[in-house]
């Protein structure tokens, strides 16, 4: 059942695209040479070019432009070999040169696809409609004077990749797994951090509502949402509020609107009040932009696995479920540590414990898998020892709490804790016939056909030998012992 | 009389240490103090001590025997060049204050070669006019006057006016101009000199403020042929901090000056015969043929035919980007402010008031022709027929290497004359917006006076980057004219 | 195409000049008179051609990812009409 919102008059649809602006991972500016890095004390990198002096012109960043195609190609998209730059005309505090340099009749890149997997695994290809490279604004401040705001230049003239999407999506959650999956692509090619908070993801969410079959009605635009969880709930409110201008006779205005996440509400956006002509025309300091296909073939053939074929790689060399290759590609560097664990080894087993023990173990210690208390290779070591017999699985568990406290060597707290798993079947047998001489009466109920208690036996064998006997062996001799 | 030298032959004078180069400043800052009150060519003149200075280090130069190509030269800078630590107006209230922390690639490399600035030079409003009329320190004057009406006040040509009354005048033995549809040659023309627009892309924008970006350009106005040929060496030569520059190599242009031009053809554009040309300039039209053929040049008839659409494409594209590049005068980070209690309002109160109508104007139609609804009619067709009006260019070079044609409709006028009629004023830039929109290379060659005793030029256009046939055309013209004229006002009179 | 008082209202709004009503009323006629000229553009026949944009005699160069620039807030600020502290101010902004 796909998702609608129920209204008076029946079941709605809701229509959503979403323009995502991620900013490029790049060492300076799109058009200057100032630098990129977050934080810095305001006006610290800004060039002239940025503040838009008298005179100054604007030159290409290389590297902005090989990451839009990198990331273009990650999209599965159309690199367009040429491309233009346009300026879009407007006055604002945060905009110093009166227009942002973008593209708009001929973007860099053209249509591609995202695949995205829904909570009850489905999938759903959402088309991308463009991704074009642009400018970003400064950063105006309202909080600090009671009549003047102010402005910090520091982000303006930084390389932003819009990124388009087709009117695909069909559901708060749709939205929330394209964002997650571009998010996910973005970052494993190294293109943009995809750090909502502190701004380098940020999206501008299309929402129309309509009844099953109708054409397309107004949309609205809500700008700058910051967070996952707010665009979710942003179409929701957005969609509901749209829904019951409709059934009330009222017609949807189209407009630009901002999310308020505090009052859980859409508003009107004061600042875009008057209509706008942003008067696109092609930027004349700047000539086309004309790539070679052999660079753009190299730059191919550089990309990293992207985690659609990780996933699929990792669910037929490792043999393990869709579902946990999913979990482990999410993540560039969980996929690469655990690989590092499955490589030669038990693939389903090293999954095992990345995602259960491994995780666990970071979300308790406050790490990361970058700062993971436990390497790949420790945790490979250790899960060698299982494989040779060296310790159970259960002792396993104790062998791993201590990596996480000490950093020591598996071998070692093995050694040091004297947990090597018993096989001798001579220490085996005088456990069990201590054992059953401890519980006669248990003795006497399993032979008269209570067969549930062989489990008792093996629990109490194990804990007379410390847990560290072999459980095959113990089970083997156990059940000749007791049926004998 | 050191004022009323060509750069060629101050430079012989200093390398022979016939004269030094403090003496040549002196003599000009002397010539400045008893002109530019009457004139008006300089919006700002620089302090004496800095000029004397920078002589001195000239001298010191030659003295060593290692001087740079303009080295001791004092000459003007158009007040649309950012000057570090120098004020620079472009000529408007919105900048009248502002001192750049930042030296443009042209000057800079002028000041490379050992030029000696002695200020800056009166221009229209961003470089908008023909007539240096509408610039907010007053208009600079021409220094020629009618011989039947010396008391009417003529205008120096525009944009670059101040510029082209400086070096008439022997108040620089050259300046810097900038040209987007003609505010080099048609100023040159003018007043009795040389003006030289190169190709666009032969001289880097950096630095200097932007009218519209694809037409600007800048170069030399000087007193010979053979002076554009070395001042443009100067300025000229790839920047890798404006994407439109050439990297092309910048040869020494003035060794073209004075090659045969035997056997050169010269195209002659039937649609330049424009009806109401004045007779006097068809006439001069007429000598600077024959001078060429004299000179052994092939003289051929050739068509632009997009010629008359030029005039009105170019005033659709130069508003349209000017209304985008004179955008960041906002009054927020640089130039003049009004306050206001709200952003808009100070947006608008702060351009209202700071630029002039002239200025406000071609804002305006720039940023209608731009507008929804309007953009395919008006901007998208102009930058169509400027498509055709390359293509003309490039047929015409096949046949021929250069094209001759008057520089201006007129001679100078009037100054408050043509000014509420903006077509008629627009008329003046006829025969140089072509070129402009093509982005080939043009100059301006004074040959002669009309009946009233003003100068009149003509003007070669070349192919793209074939600045040098172009100067050695030009360089016959001047042989064969011979231009000795001077003007009423110059700084030799009664010196 | 003739221009009415109302778009040249909307265009000095756009481009940021505040006009007086009778300011208004000279540049839309000053407009005017240069639009009716401009028009003979008009006659042009441009089927098939394609709009020049700049003088295309090069292709767009890039550059290196290097910070070069910047750090020269002192120098920029200098310029401004009104700053405080490290920032440029403005009058405020309600968005
Ligand atoms: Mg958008
Ligand atoms: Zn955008």
């Amino acid at each position: 059942m796909s998702y609608v919102i129920e209204g008076q008059t029946g079941p709605w649809e809701i229509v959503v695209g979403l323009e995502v602006h991620a900013q490029v991972v790049s060492q300076s500016k799109l058009f200057s040479g100032a630098s990129t890095t977050f934080g810095a004390d305001p006006n610290t990198q800004v060039s002239l070019v940025d503040a838009a002096f008298p005179g100054m012109l604007p030159v290409i960043n290389h590297e902005c432009v090989a990451q839009a195609i990198r990331t273009g190609l990650g999209l599965k998209a159309q690199i367009n070999l040429h491309s233009r730059f346009d300026r879009k005309n407007y006055f604002y505090a945060d905009l110093p040169q009166g227009y942002q340099i973008s593209q708009f009749t001929h973007p860099i890149v053209g249509t591609g696809t995202i695949t995205i997997e829904l909570q009850n695994g489905d999938t759903r290809e959402i088309g991308i409609t463009r991704l074009h490279l642009e400018q970003d604004a400064g950063k105006l401040l309202h909080d600090q004077d009671p009549t003047k705001s102010f402005v910090d230049l520091n982000r303006a003239g930084v390389a932003l990749m819009e990124i388009v999407s087709e009117p695909d999506i069909r559901a708060p959650e749709e939205a929330g797994a394209y964002l997650r999956k571009l998010r996910q692509i973005l970052r494993y090619l190294g293109t943009c951090d995809g750090n909502m908070e502190e701004g380098s993801m940020r999206a501008d969410v299309n929402v129309s509502v309509r009844k099953t079959g109708e054409p397309f009605r107004t949309r609205c635009e809500i700008k700058n949402v910051n967070s996952i969880r707010f665009v979710m709930q942003a179409i929701e409110v957005e969609a509901t509020r749209q829904i019951e201008i409709w059934e009330n006779g009222g017609e949807v205005d189209q407009e630009t609107r901002l999310f308020d996440p505090g009052r859980g509400e859409t508003r009107t956006m004061r600042s875009k009040e008057d209509a706008h002509d942003y008067r696109y025309f092609p930027d004349p300091d700047l000539l086309p932009l004309v790539l070679e296909q052999a660079w753009v073939d190299e730059l191919h053939a550089a990309l990293p696995e992207l985690p659609d074929p990780k996933r699929a790689r990792f669910q037929h060399d490792y043999g393990i479920p869709f579902y946990d290759a999913g979990v482990l590609v999410a993540e560039q560097a969980v996929a690469d540590y655990y690989e590092n664990v499955a490589k030669g080894r038990d693939g389903r087993l090293a999954a095992s414990w990345v995602t259960g023990e491994l995780f666990a173990a970071l979300n308790r210690t406050g790490t990361t898998i970058e700062t993971s208390p436990v390497s790949a290779d420790a945790l490979g070591k250790m899960l060698d020892l299982i494989a040779d017999k060296t310790i159970n699985g259960k002792i396993a568990k104790e062998v791993f709490e201590d990596m996480v406290e000490t950093g020591d060597s598996p071998d070692a707290i093995v050694e040091r804790k004297g947990l090597r798993q018993v096989t001798d079947t001579g220490v085996i047998d005088s456990a069990i016939a201590a054992v059953l001489e401890k519980h006669p009466d248990k003795l006497e109920e399993y032979r008269s056909g209570k067969d549930k208690l062989f489990g008792f036996f093996v629990g109490q064998v194990m804990k007379e030998t410390k847990g560290k006997a072999n459980p095959a062996l113990v089970n083997e001799a156990l059940k000749t012992r007791l049926d004998a | 009389m050191l004022s009323r030298l060509t750069l060629t032959q101050a430079r012989a004078g200093l390398s022979a240490r016939k004269f030094s180069a403090r003496e040549l400043a002196t003599a000009h800052l002397d010539a400045i103090t008893r002109l530019n009150p009457a004139l008006n060519a300089y919006i700002t003149t620089l302090p004496a001590q800095d000029v004397l200075a920078a002589a001195d280090a000239a001298d010191a130069r030659y003295a060593a025997g290692n001087p740079g190509l303009m080295d001791g030269l004092p000459i003007g800078i158009k007040d649309l060049f950012c000057t570090k630590g120098v004020r620079t107006t472009a000529a408007s209230k919105i900048l009248a204050d502002f001192v750049p922390p930042y030296e443009s690639t042209v000057t800079a490399n002028l000041l490379r070669e050992g030029a000696v600035f002695l200020g800056k030079t009166n221009l229209d409003e961003f470089a908008m006019g023909s007539a240096n009329m509408s610039s907010a320190f007053g208009p600079a004057t021409n220094p020629w006057q009618k011989a039947s009406d010396p008391s009417v006040a003529l205008v120096p040509g525009g944009s670059s006016g101040g510029s082209s009354a400086a070096v008439a005048a022997g108040l620089a033995l050259a300046a810097t101009g900038t040209d987007t549809g003609g505010s080099i040659r048609q100023p040159a023309a003018y007043c009795g000199i040389v003006g030289l627009k190169p190709t666009y892309g032969r001289c880097s924008r950096w630095g200097v403020i932007a009218y519209a970006s694809s037409l600007d350009q800048a170069g030399p106005m000087t007193r010979s042929v053979a002076d554009a040929g070395l001042m443009l060496q100067a300025m000229a030569g790839f920047d890798e901090r404006d994407s439109t520059s050439s990297n092309r190599p910048v040869p020494a242009f003035h060794e073209a000056v004075g090659k045969s031009v035997k056997g050169l053809r010269v195209g002659i554009p039937a649609e330049y015969r424009a009806p109401g040309l004045p007779a006097e300039i068809q006439a001069m039209w007429d000598q600077g043929i024959a001078w060429l053929k004299d000179a052994g040049c092939e003289v051929v008839d050739v068509s632009l035919p997009h010629t008359r659409y030029g005039l009105t494409s170019y005033y659709i594209i130069a508003p349209a980007e000017c209304s985008s590049n004179l955008a960041r005068y906002d009054g927020i980070r640089f130039g003049t402010r009004v306050d206001a209690p709200s952003l808009d309002g100070v947006y608008e109160a702060s351009r209202a008031a700071g630029f002039g109508p002239e200025v406000r104007n071609r804002i305006l139609m720039g940023t209608y022709v731009l507008s929804a609804g309007y953009y395919d009619a008006y901007y998208l067709k102009a930058q169509k027929v400027r498509t055709l009006i390359r293509r003309d260019f490039e047929q015409a070079f096949e046949n021929v290497d250069v094209l001759l044609t008057p520089t201006a409709p007129s001679a100078a006028f009037a100054q408050g004359e043509n000014m509420n009629d903006p077509v008629q004023m627009y008329l003046n830039d006829i025969f140089t917006v072509p070129a402009s929109l093509a982005g080939v290379p043009a100059l301006s060659v004074p040959v002669g006076l009309d009946g009233a005793g003003l100068p009149l030029g003509l003007q070669v256009i070349g192919r793209h980057f074939d600045e040098e046939t172009v100067l050695s055309i030009g360089g016959a013209l001047e042989a064969a004219a011979g231009f000795t004229h001077l003007p009423a006002v110059h700084a030799g009179a009664g010196a | 195409m003739s221009l009415d008082l109302a778009t040249t209202r909307r265009i000095a709004k756009l481009a940021r000049i505040g006009l007086e009503d009778a300011e208004l009323e000279a540049t839309r006629q000053k407009l005017n008179d240069i639009l009716g000229w401009i028009d003979q553009l008009a006659e042009v026949d441009v089927e098939g051609v394609p709009p020049m944009v700049g003088t295309e005699t090069e292709a767009l160069r890039q550059r290196a990812d290097k910070v070069t620039d910047g750090n020269c807030r002192d120098a920029l600020l200098a310029c401004a009409p009104e700053t405080s502290g490290p920032f440029y101010t403005v009058p405020k902004v309600v968005e």
